[in-house]
This record gives structure tokens, C-alpha cells and sequence, in this order.
């Protein structure tokens, strides 16, 4: 209150002595500022937390003022994932617990003269309804028939939860809808997973190219901390993407691809380093298996066949290969993160694994190390009853080489089309709006009606939330202790999350309502423990630490016990793979019936007057989850159609105007969505930020604000090697009048 | 095409998307600064040119109006500030660059200055008025005493209260339509014009109405070449200030500026003028409100087109 | 001591933790904002270049806000800060109007208010709080007098710009270009 203080000197010396008087005009009269002003960060408290706005998690301090309310999130200066910094959203948490539309109370569905609609009910009362629905499912299909779909901290809970109960069935979107082809992709080659954070060395990257990778719009924050320092060093980018992402334009070659053509550009790639003798060979031929299947299969995939098909010059293809050769191993081909593109990713991210691979940028500076993870161990529990099908079990063989469960599959389970003995009938749904998540929603919504019980967990009113027959308000991040953070890094390391608020309204910390439910299930003999603080400190002090050291410190690192962070010169190395070797040809594939080299295949095109619809991130938001937190909404309260300016000339459109869009399966925006009309987009397809266009009337700042994308992807094209949806083979058009509104069935 | 976005932040209430910090109070107070010195500005100059008795509206009954004018202008300019009750802020300080507090030291000399004008001239209002408290006799009978000299402090501050209401605005160089110095001649002309206009209509005597009359014509005159002066300097200048002339030229502002203050505000009334002059019979009320809607929907453009004008970078 | 603030357009993304991170730090209502971020994309597709430029006050050495203030409460801190007291502004908005880059806005609690550069934060040796989130670290900030400065040493080896130097306001805030 420094400030402060001294303007109150400073108007004694005027004579009006240092009065504080009653009346706010006599103060105003005699000027004392009354408005809020920095505080003196000494003498606040801090407490220890990781980010929950997405899931980068990076560990920070809830700063608290005098009064004790929460005042702003800083980054923890010891953690990997923000080295200090937080990312807008990050910074921008505290919307999340401020904000007026948060979910307040348990919520139950009940009849009123023949409307349905949501009433206030006690936690005790919900408890009960759910157990007895969960018993009575239990009873008639076995409890295997209970799922649960989950995303963020309060998932975890659940999970233990559900396994304790008897069910293994539980996914996560950010699989099959996101990040799954790139796991596969990149295990089938180089036999590990790509996990999160990704390991990529972009900090002593020398040449880093995106494949459609809009780094610096998703902010996963190290990453775009590390790209920056790259940049200060001299990196060069080259950026594969038919819209000037901001990272296009921070590139020294961006390449305005045509579509759903990257294979091909990729494997031109692969022939350029392999007929010029660039890549690394002593590499490829001390751990590759497959180069001469390989090199016989990229023989005609000449940079003028790509041309044709790409319509990215032949030469610039071979500058392009050039350069990444150039800088190899330093050179990065990034394996991004949203990858469910167009039903052949797997094998799309395994042409990326493999041009690494030839690169010789796996296991080394500038391309990816190998991370190490530090070991938590488990609170002692009673061992989880064995289950007698899992969702491996209903797929029968299908999609062998998903490494993890796939969300749409589950929705597949819970459909009236099942015919298998395997029916999913109940729902839990936490932290995750699978209206946005998972496409094709009247599927989704058909299978939801098909369910006995479906509980929706949340911080904030969804879409998904308005389905559900009973919503349990859970708090946010800021207000409760979580699983101890353990991720993949450089340097193993954990980050604790402690409450630095009491919950709000009626909310309640996932940890308590897995364990009052789990009193209803009678079921408490796997959660012996009062407070969650009890699990992190029993955990804590068997690693030799302790909670309130942790209080103190958010973030602690351990020694790497294991291997070296990249490989050795000449270093013997036994990959994962079947072969043991980098697989330039891939023998999982070949086993499950698939390519063992990647094929271009065309996709289709826009018909006329229709526009491939494009999607990706803003940076100051984490896909629909923020779009109504105040802070954040404030940066961007919706989103915009971008659209080439001829395009909009031909059609007559301006800049701002706004347009309904219309897929080709006839499915019009729920909202009309205002044109950006700018050069850094190209004629065959629109782009807009995913997230916005929120139906759910309760979010106030952001319900029918843009437009939501996910309700016009209807057509799906699955990949056949692990199930993931390819979401971006639709094609929009503009409706200038407001369309008749259709009942969504 | 070149696109400029801002990406987020920025929507602060009255700056974004334009600039519309000042609203009708400020305008208003340039409006009535301007017609106050105006009347003051010919009271002084006939009463130093001996003409007292000739042209009465001029030197007295007119003045009489210019207390309220000031005090309302004062009262407008109160309620433009966000902290009202800071306002004596103005009084602890003297700055010579800001225009702002030049503006209100002069017009903490003048509205004194008018008053006691006005009651060196009570008595002709009303004749047998005995003063309750000593003091008002003593101005009344000091001002009388010194009436040269009150007269020429009453025609340098008018002076500079014309000009200083079109400096308040030209001193900003941020805001290209304002920024150049040919508004404080210009408003202070538009002042004049608007205190003839109110003398003119009313005076009663025809010989001062004529007289009022002729000087109006002049003014404006005066103020239609310093208009084409200030739109020639502008599409000399920059590219900011052409742009900012464009909002005249074809823009937002070119029929409310040509249509309503050149035609309406100065072109019919100095027609109307000439016509009443060579004999025709034009209602005197005519041409003077038309001078005075002018000026006043003058500023108000000036003000708000000026606040949408920027430097692009 | 001269204050300056140096932005890399090179390395900004755009993202606007500087916004978020400045509101929170200073309290600024909900609504407002003293730091926001500009694109300028120029070209015509596929030959197209942004610029991104994280804006504020640019606490100019010859700043018109101070001289218009009639109160005094505008007025110059130790290194060229520019400062806005709160107990003597009146909220005539005349420092408003005479900001080109119009950094100013009028707090809902009836004083002008702007960027600080965090003159609390500088006083305990910290960076101003948007130069401190800034997950591209492309902002930078330090002393122009101090020829061995990170910042002097910036201007000195790249190439540089300041917003609207015609106006002659002498800005404090740099963009390396």
C-alpha cells in the first residue's frame, strides 16, 4: 500500500491532515483515492498449484491479498513446463473461479407438469439416486456396463472410483479425438510413445517444421517458450499449412499446401534426402530396419509428383528437404498434438516419424530426447475387482494398436445399435463437453438416450451438462488438493496443488465426491482417508519429502536415474519396436493388416461452392472450456470465419459481416459467426477458432457468441488403424439470411 | 490488402473502437466560451469607442446574458469531469502548457469581470434598485470609475477566451483534424459572429441592428475563408491530416459540415442578411438563430470528428 | 536513468498474456485493459507478412498527456516514467485526447488510468508484470542510459522502430523489426 500511504502524506502537508473520514465525498473532497491499487507483494501469501486451464499443467502461486482473496497466478520459476511463466490462460485461471455462471449445486432432472427441467437437490440426495442407479445397473448388466469419460485432475478420482466398482471402462477424448494417431504413428516407428509434454529439444532445434502444427496459437507453454529462445539462435521454420498460422509467419519457408495432401508432400521429403544422399546414414544404419523397402517405395515419389498433387513447387520442395538435411540432426519434424485429421493420420504421423527418423533427429540435440518420469507411489488400497469385459473386449480385435481407449468407441458401446452382449448403460462424465469433443453429435445424443444414469461432473454449465439426469458441481483447481503432478521431462520432477480458497457455493473437490459416493457404493474401504492431504503427504514422505516442504516449494527435481538424454555417439540402443529397430517399415502394421509404408491417398474435395472447414486454437483459450471465463473471454469473446478476400468479393460478403454456415450433410450453425476477411488465408478452405458458439443459455458472456464447429462436423472418416475421427473432411458454405431454425433431433 | 486487427484488449469504454471521451458538454462549453467573449468582445470595443448611447443592446442589455452563458459553459465543463469532486484541483495550479487550465483561470477572471459589467449597468434595468449589501454598490460605482480600464481587460480576456476555445482543441498534435493553428482564429471569429448575431437580434435600434448586421457579414466572410484555408492546409499536410479532411470530403461529416454549418449556419443567414440590408423584409430572428444553431453544431462536429481523426502507425 | 520497454515483433505471438497478466497485477475492472495486442497483416495470399506488437503507454520523453494536464497530475517519475496521480486527477480527459496512441482510459472510479510500466514492481527490482509472463520472453525492459543495458544493446544491433514518431512524443516503447 506504498502508494497510498504516500498520498496521504502528501495531502497532510496540504492541510487537510490525514483524516480518514466516514463519508466517501469528504474523502473524495479531500483525495483519498478510494480505487484498488497494487499491493505490496511482500507480505501476501502464496500457495502452490498447477494449472488446470489446460493440460500442459505447469505449476505456479496463487497469490492471496491481505484480505485473503485471491489476487493472481504467477508461474513457479523451478518448473519445466512454465519456467515462470504462465501462459494467458494460466494467468487468466482465476476467471475460472470467478466466474458468476459456475455450477453451484447438485442438480437433478425431474418432471414438472410434463417439462423436464434441473432442480436444486443435496449432495446427499444426489449421492443416493446415483448409487442406487449404479446398483441397479450393477444388478441387471454387470458393473462393466458403467463408463467413464473423463478429462483434467477431477478424472483421476473417478477413475479409481469406477475401477473399485468393477469397471475398466473408461476413456479420455484427448485419444481418439486428438492425439491418438500420433502415439501409434510414432510407436509403430520408433517403439515409444510421444506422451505430454511432447520431448521435443526445441530449444537447440536448428531447423523445426510443422505439419499443419499451429505452435504459438496452441500455447503449450515450454514449447513456445523453447521455440522462442530457438528463434534468438537462429531457427528456421518451415511451416506446412494452407493458412498463415502465426508460426507461418515467424517461418522461413511456409508452404501453402493443398488439404489433406500432406502424405504426399512427405514422402517427396523422403525421396529428395534418399536419391540426394542426405540423410543420416550411419544413423539409419546403425538402428533402421526397412531403408531399402523404404528407399524402393519413395523411388517415384518424385518433388514434381508432389507437386501435382500438393501444388507446393517442386523445387521448394527440394529447398525445403534441403535445409532440414542442412541442420539435421537439430532438425525437428514437431509431431503436434491435435492430429485426427483425415482417417489416415496413423499413417500421415508415421511419415513424419519416419522423415525424423531419416533425419537421424530421434534420441538427439534439437530433435527429441528421452524423457524420465519420477515415480509416485500409490496409496495403499484393497486390490480393484477383476473385470469381466472391457471396452478391448467389445471391439473384438479391432483397432489392436490403439494404445489407450478410444471415446467414440464407448459411444459405439452405449448406442441402441449394439447388438453385442457388451451394452454400455451408465455414464459418468467429468471435465469433459463431449458435444464439442466427440463428432458427430446425434450419435452421441442417440446413445446418451439410450442410457439408465448419466452423471456430468463440472466446474461450469455445458452443453453436455444439459443432458445429463444429474450434475455434480465439482470446484475448481483453485479450491482443492489434486493427484500429485508427474509428467515426462528433461528432468524427472512433481508439482503439488493445494487449495488456496475454500470451494464455492455448494461445490466440492472431485477426492470428496468419489468418496461420499464411494460410502453410498459402500465401496470406502479403497478410500481410507480423510482428506486428500493425507494421500499426498503419505505419498510425499515415502519419496522423502513431505507436504509442507512441498507448500513451500510447488515444484521439486530429481536426479535422471536412468538413461542419457540423447543417444551417444555410436550408442547401442534396443528401440521398442518389434525389431527392436527404428522401423522404417513398419511390422505392427504389417501384422494387422495395414501399409507398412505410408500411401498417399486423395480425399475428397469441396464440391462447388462449399469450402474445406478448418479448425484450430487461440491462444488465450483452451478449446470451449474458457469461453466464458471473464478474464479470458475478455481477450476473445468469440470466434471469427476466416475467409480469403476474393472469396468473400465473389460472394459478396464483407469484412464483419455476419453468416450462418451450411455443411454438406445440410447442417446449418446453430449461430451466425462474423467474417475475418484476410489475405492469410487461401481459397479452398474457411478457418475459425474451435470452442465458441456455446449453446447453453447459462453461460452468459459466451452463449451464442461465434459459432461452434464441432456441430458441423458430421462426416467422420475413421481411421481404421486405431479408431481415431478424422474431423476435417467437411465442407461448409455461407448462408447470408437467417436460416429457419430446425428442431435438433 | 492490408488488414489491422488489434487481437485483444483495448475495448475501453468511450476509446474503443473510436475516441469519444468527450461527449456534449465539452462542445457546448466551446459553444457558449465563444458567444460569451463575442458579446463581451463588442460591449468593450463600443463603450471604448464611446458609443454607449448609439448601440445600447451592444454595450449593455446584451452583456446582461453573459453571467448565465458562462455559468452554464462552466456547468457543462463540471459535468464532462469523471471526478467532480476534485474539480478545485484546477485552482492549486497554475500550467502554461496545458490550454485546459488556461481555460479555467480565464474564466475564473472573466465571469467576475462580466458580473461586475453587469452591475455597473443595473440601475438602466431597473432604475430605482437599492443594493442590500455594500459591497455591489462599491463594484457598481468602482467599475463606473474605471470603465476604461475594465474595458480594456474585458477585450483582452474576451480575446483570449475566443481563441482559447479553438487552442483547447488545436493544441492536441495526437488528433490531426485539430492540430492546426488556424482553429483559434477561426473559432474566435465564430464566436464573434455568434455574438453579433445575438446582439443583432436583440437590438431594437436599426441603426445598431444594420451596424451588427454588417459585421456579421464580415465575420463570416472572414470564417468561410479561414474554412477553405483550414481544408487547403490539410490536403497540403500528411497523411493523417489528409485522411482526416477526407471525413469532410466525401465522409461521415460532409453533409452535416457543408449542408448544416457552411450552408445553413453561414451562407442563407449572410443572404438573408444582404437582403434584409438592401430593404427586404427578413424577420431579424432568422439569420441570427441560424448563426447560432450554426456554431453550435460547428463545435459539436468539430469536437467529435476531431476525436475519430488519428495518426496511423 | 531512462526507462525503456523493447518488444521483439519477431518473436511475439500475440497471445495477450501481457493483457491478462497486467489486469490481474494492477486491478484493472473487468472491461478495461492498459496493454493490448495489434496485428497488421499486409500482402496479398500466399505472399503475406504479420506483424504482432504487444501496445501501451509508451511513457514518452515529450509526452502531451503531462503538458495538457491542467492539474499537474499527469507528471514525469524518476527514469521518464509517466505517472498519473490519482488524488489530483479531475478526469477532464484532456490527457485522453492528446494520447496518439490513445493508452488512456478513464477508470470507472473517475481518474485516468495507464500502463505504469509497473512502477510498484520496479521499486522491489522486479520487471514490469507483462515483461515478466511474456511466455515468448519478447518483451524486454531496463535502463537506456546504461549503454551496456540488455535493452541498449537491443537497439544498438537490431533494427528498430517506435509507433508514430511524426507526432515528435519521443516514445519509450521500441519494436525490433
Amino acid at each position: 500500500m506504498s502508494k497510498s500511504r504516500r498520498d496521504f502524506i502528501k495531502i497532510s502537508a496540504l492541510g487537510f491532515g490525514g483524516l480518514v473520514l466516514a463519508n466517501p465525498i469528504l474523502n473524495a473532497m479531500i483525495g483519498q483515492v478510494q480505487a484498488s491499487e497494487p499491493l505490496d507483494a511482500s507480505q501476501l501469501k502464496r500457495v502452490p498449484t498447477y494449472c488446470e486451464v489446460c493440460f500442459w499443467k505447469c505449476a505456479g502461486w496463487v497469490h492471496q491479498d491481505e484480505k485473503g482473496e485471491l489476487w493472481k497466478i504467477e508461474g513457479n520459476e523451478d518448473d519445466p513446463h512454465c519456467k515462470g511463466r504462465f501462459c494467458p490462460r494460466g494467468t487468466g485461471g482465476l476467471g475460472m473461479y470467478n466466474d458468476e455462471d459456475r455450477l453451484k449445486s447438485p442438480l437433478m432432472r425431474v418432471e414438472v407438469d410434463g417439462k423436464q427441467t434441473f432442480k436444486e437437490v443435496s449432495w446427499d440426495k444426489a449421492f443416493r439416486f446415483i448409487a442406487d442407479k449404479m446398483n441397479q445397473i450393477s444388478e441387471e448388466h454387470g458393473p462393466e456396463s458403467m463408463a467413464l469419460f473423463k478429462h483434467g485432475s477431477g478424472g483421476a478420482h473417478f477413475g479409481k472410483l469406477f475401477k473399485a466398482f468393477g469397471s475398466r471402462n473408461i476413456t479420455a477424448p484427448s485419444y481418439a479425438q486428438c492425439r491418438g494417431p500420433r502415439e501409434v504413428g510414432f510407436h509403430a516407428t520408433f517403439g515409444a510413445n510421444i506422451n505430454s509434454p511432447e520431448p521435443v529439444d526445441l530449444e537447440n532445434t536448428k531447423c523445426l517444421v510443422l505439419i499443419g502444427n499451429h505452435i504459438g496459437e496452441n500455447m503449450h507453454n515450454s514449447h513456445v517458450q523453447e521455440m522462442s529462445k530457438a528463434i534468438d539462435k537462429g531457427l528456421k521454420i518451415i511451416t506446412v499449412d494452407p493458412r498463415l498460422s502465426t508460426a507461418a509467419s515467424k517461418s522461413k519457408h511456409w508452404l501453402p499446401i493443398k488439404p489433406a495432401t500432406d502424405i504426399a508432400l512427405l514422402l517427396a521429403w523422403m525421396h529428395v534426402l534418399i536419391t540426394e544422399k542426405l540423410y543420416d546414414k550411419a544413423y539409419i544404419e546403425r538402428y533402421a530396419y526397412g531403408f531399402e523397402d523404404l528407399e524402393a517405395h519413395v523411388a517415384d515419389k518424385t518433388p514434381e509428383w508432389a507437386e501435382e498433387i500438393t501444388t507446393i513447387k517442386a523445387d521448394v520442395i527440394r529447398e525445403t528437404a534441403r535445409e532440414m538435411a542442412f541442420n539435421a540432426p537439430a532438425t525437428l519434424i514437431h509431431p503436434g498434438r491435435h492430429v485426427t485429421w483425415y482417417g489416415d493420420d496413423t499413417q500421415r504421423l508415421r511419415a513424419m516419424a519416419m522423415l525424423n527418423a531419416l533425419l537421424g533427429s530421434w534420441g538427439r540435440k534439437g530433435g527429441f530426447y528421452f524423457p524420465e518420469t519420477a515415480k509416485v507411489p500409490s496409496f495403499p488400497h484393497p486390490a480393484f475387482p477383476s473385470v469381466s469385459w472391457t471396452w478391448k473386449d467389445y471391439l473384438d480385435g479391432k483397432y489392436a494398436l490403439a494404445g489407450s481407449s478410444i471415446a467414440n468407441v464407448f459411444v459405439d458401446a452405449s448406442h441402441p445399435d449394439n447388438t453385442t452382449d457388451k451394452k454400455i448403460k451408465g455414464w459418468f462424465v467429468v471435465g469433459t463437453n463431449l458435444i464439442s469433443t466427440i463428432p458427430d453429435t446425434k450419435r452421441t445424443l442417440e446413445a446418451i438416450d439410450n442410457l439408465d444414469l448419466f452423471v456430468v461432473v463440472d466446474t461450469m454449465p455445458m452443453e453436455i451438462t444439459g443432458y445429463a439426469d444429474i450434475i455434480l458441481p465439482e470446484c475448481t483447481y483453485l479450491e482443492r488438493y489434486d493427484d500429485i503432478r508427474v509428467s515426462p521431462n528433461r528432468e524427472p520432477n512433481i508439482a503439488v496443488r493445494m487449495p488456496a480458497a475454500e470451494p464455492k457455493y455448494l461445490t466440492k473437490p472431485s477426492d470428496w465426491i468419489v468418496r461420499k459416493l464411494a460410502d453410498k457404493l459402500k465401496l470406502s474401504s479403497y478410500f481410507n482417508y480423510k482428506s486428500y492431504s493425507e494421500v499426498l503427504d503419505w505419498q510425499l514422505k515415502q519419496m522423502g519429502h513431505s507436504l509442507s516442504e512441498m507448500q513451500e516449494k510447488g515444484v521439486i527435481k530429481f536426479e535422471r536415474k536412468h538413461e542419457n538424454l540423447y543417444l551417444e555417439e555410436g550408442e547401442e540402443y534396443e528401440f521398442g519396436t518389434p525389431t527392436g529397430m527404428i522401423e522404417l517399415y513398419s511390422t505392427d502394421l504389417e501384422m494387422e493388416g495395414f501399409d507398412p509404408l505410408p500411401n498417399y491417398t486423395p480425399h475428397p474435395e469441396p464440391p462447388a461452392g462449399f469450402f474445406r472447414l478448418n479448425y484450430g486454437r487461440a491462444p488465450m483459450h483452451t478449446f470451449g472450456r474458457t469461453a466464458n471465463n471473464p478474464n479470458l473471454n475478455e481477450l476473445m469473446s468469440e470466434n471469427k470465419l476466416w475467409v480469403n478476400p476474393k472469396i468473400a468479393r465473389e460472394a459478396g460478403l464483407v469484412n464483419d459481416q455476419e453468416v450462418w454456415l451450411e455443411n454438406q450433410d445440410g447442417i446449418k450453425s446453430e449461430f451466425p459467426i462474423k467474417l475475418r476477411v484476410t489475405e492469410r488465408i487461401g481459397m479452398d478452405n474457411v478457418y475459425m477458432v474451435h470452442g465458441f458458439g456455446k449453446s447453453n443459455k447459462k453461460l452468459q458472456r459466451s452463449n451464442g457468441r461465434g459459432i461452434s464447429d464441432s456441430q458441423l462436423v458430421t462426416k467422420v472418416m475413421v481411421d481404421p488403424i486405431m479408431g481415431g475421427t478424422g474431423m476435417r473432411g467437411n465442407f461448409v458454405k455461407f448462408i447470408i439470411d437467417k436460416p429457419e431454425r430446425e428442431e435438433i433431433s | 490488402m492490408n488488414e489491422e486487427i488489434l487481437i485483444s484488449g483495448r475495448m475501453n469504454p468511450h476509446i474503443d473502437p473510436t475516441l469519444g471521451i468527450w461527449g456534449w458538454e465539452i462542445p457546448l462549453y466551446l459553444f457558449l466560451g465563444g458567444l460569451a467573449a463575442g458579446i463581451l468582445f463588442f460591449a468593450a470595443l463600443y463603450s471604448l469607442l464611446g458609443k454607449e448611447k448609439e448601440l445600447p443592446t451592444a454595450v449593455r442589455k446584451a452583456t446582461f446574458l453573459v453571467p448565465i452563458i458562462l455559468m452554464v459553459g462552466l456547468g457543462a465543463l463540471f459535468l464532462d469531469l469523471k471526478n467532480k469532486l476534485y474539480f478545485w484541483q484546477l485552482y492549486t495550479t497554475i500550467r502554461i502548457e496545458s490550454p485546459m487550465s488556461w481555460g479555467a483561470w480565464i474564466l475564473m477572471l472573466i465571469t467576475p469581470l462580466s458580473m461586475a459589467w453587469c452591475l455597473s449597468y443595473w440601475r438602466d434595468l431597473i432604475p430605482n434598485w437599492t443594493w442590500q449589501l455594500k459591497f455591489l454598490e462599491w463594484v457598481e460605482v468602482f467599475v463606473q470609475k474605471y470603465r476604461k480600464t475594465f474595458a480594456w481587460t474585458m477585450i483582452i480576456s474576451s480575446v483570449i477566451l475566443g481563441i482559447y476555445t479553438g487552442i483547447l482543441l488545436s493544441a492536441f498534435n495526437a488528433r490531426p483534424l485539430w492540430n492546426t493553428s488556424i482553429l483559434g482564429p477561426l473559432f474566435l471569429v465564430s464566436g464573434l459572429s455568434t455574438g453579433a448575431a445575438t446582439i443583432m437580434w436583440l437590438s431594437k435600434e436599426k441603426l445598431e441592428r444594420s451596424l451588427f448586421s454588417k459585421i456579421d457579414l464580415l465575420l463570416i466572410g472572414i470564417e468561410v475563408f479561414f474554412i477553405i484555408h483550414l481544408f487547403m492546409g490539410f490536403m497540403a499536410s500528411n497523411a493523417a491530416q489528409i485522411e482526416a479532411a477526407q471525413l469532410f470530403l466525401g465522409g461521415a461529416y460532409t453533409l452535416p459540415f457543408w449542408g448544416g454549418v457552411v450552408l445553413l449556419g453561414l451562407v442563407i443567414p449572410a443572404i438573408l442578411e444582404v437582403m434584409e440590408l438592401r430593404g427586404k423584409h427578413i424577420p431579424v430572428a432568422l439569420p441570427a438563430i441560424l448563426i447560432l444553431i450554426g456554431g453550435l453544431v460547428f463545435r459539436f462536429i468539430i469536437v467529435d470528428a476531431g476525436q475519430i481523426s488519428q495518426y496511423f502507425y | 536513468m531512462r526507462y525503456a520497454m523493447i518488444i521483439d515483433t519477431k518473436k511475439c505471438v500475440g497471445c495477450s498474456d501481457c493483457v491478462v497478466a497486467c489486469q490481474n497485477e494492477n486491478r484493472v475492472p473487468i472491461g478495461y485493459c492498459r496493454d493490448w495486442v495489434i496485428e497488421n497483416a499486409k500482402g496479398t495470399f500466399p505472399n503475406v507478412s504479420i506483424e504482432l506488437r504487444s501496445e501501451r503507454c509508451n511513457h514518452c520523453e515529450n509526452s502531451p498527456c503531462v503538458r495538457c494536464c491542467p492539474t499537474g497530475a499527469s507528471h514525469y517519475e524518476n527514469g521518464g516514467l509517466v505517472m498519473v496521480d490519482r488524488s489530483k486527477c479531475i478526469g477532464c480527459g484532456a490527457c485522453v485526447q492528446s494520447c496518439p496512441y490513445n493508452a488512456r482510459y478513464s477508470h470507472p472510479d473517475g481518474f485516468v488510468d495507464k500502463c505504469s510500466f509497473c512502477n510498484h514492481r520496479l521499486k522491489e527490482g522486479k520487471n514490469p508484470s507483462c515483461v515478466s509472463v511474456c511466455p515468448t520472453s519478447c518483451m524486454y525492459f531496463g535502463d537506456l542510459d546504461d549503454s551496456e543495458s540488455q535493452v541498449s544493446q537491443l537497439l544498438k544491433n537490431r533494427g528498430w522502430k517506435v509507433l508514430a514518431p511524426e507526432v515528435g512524443t519521443k516514445p519509450q516503447v521500441y519494436y525490433l523489426i
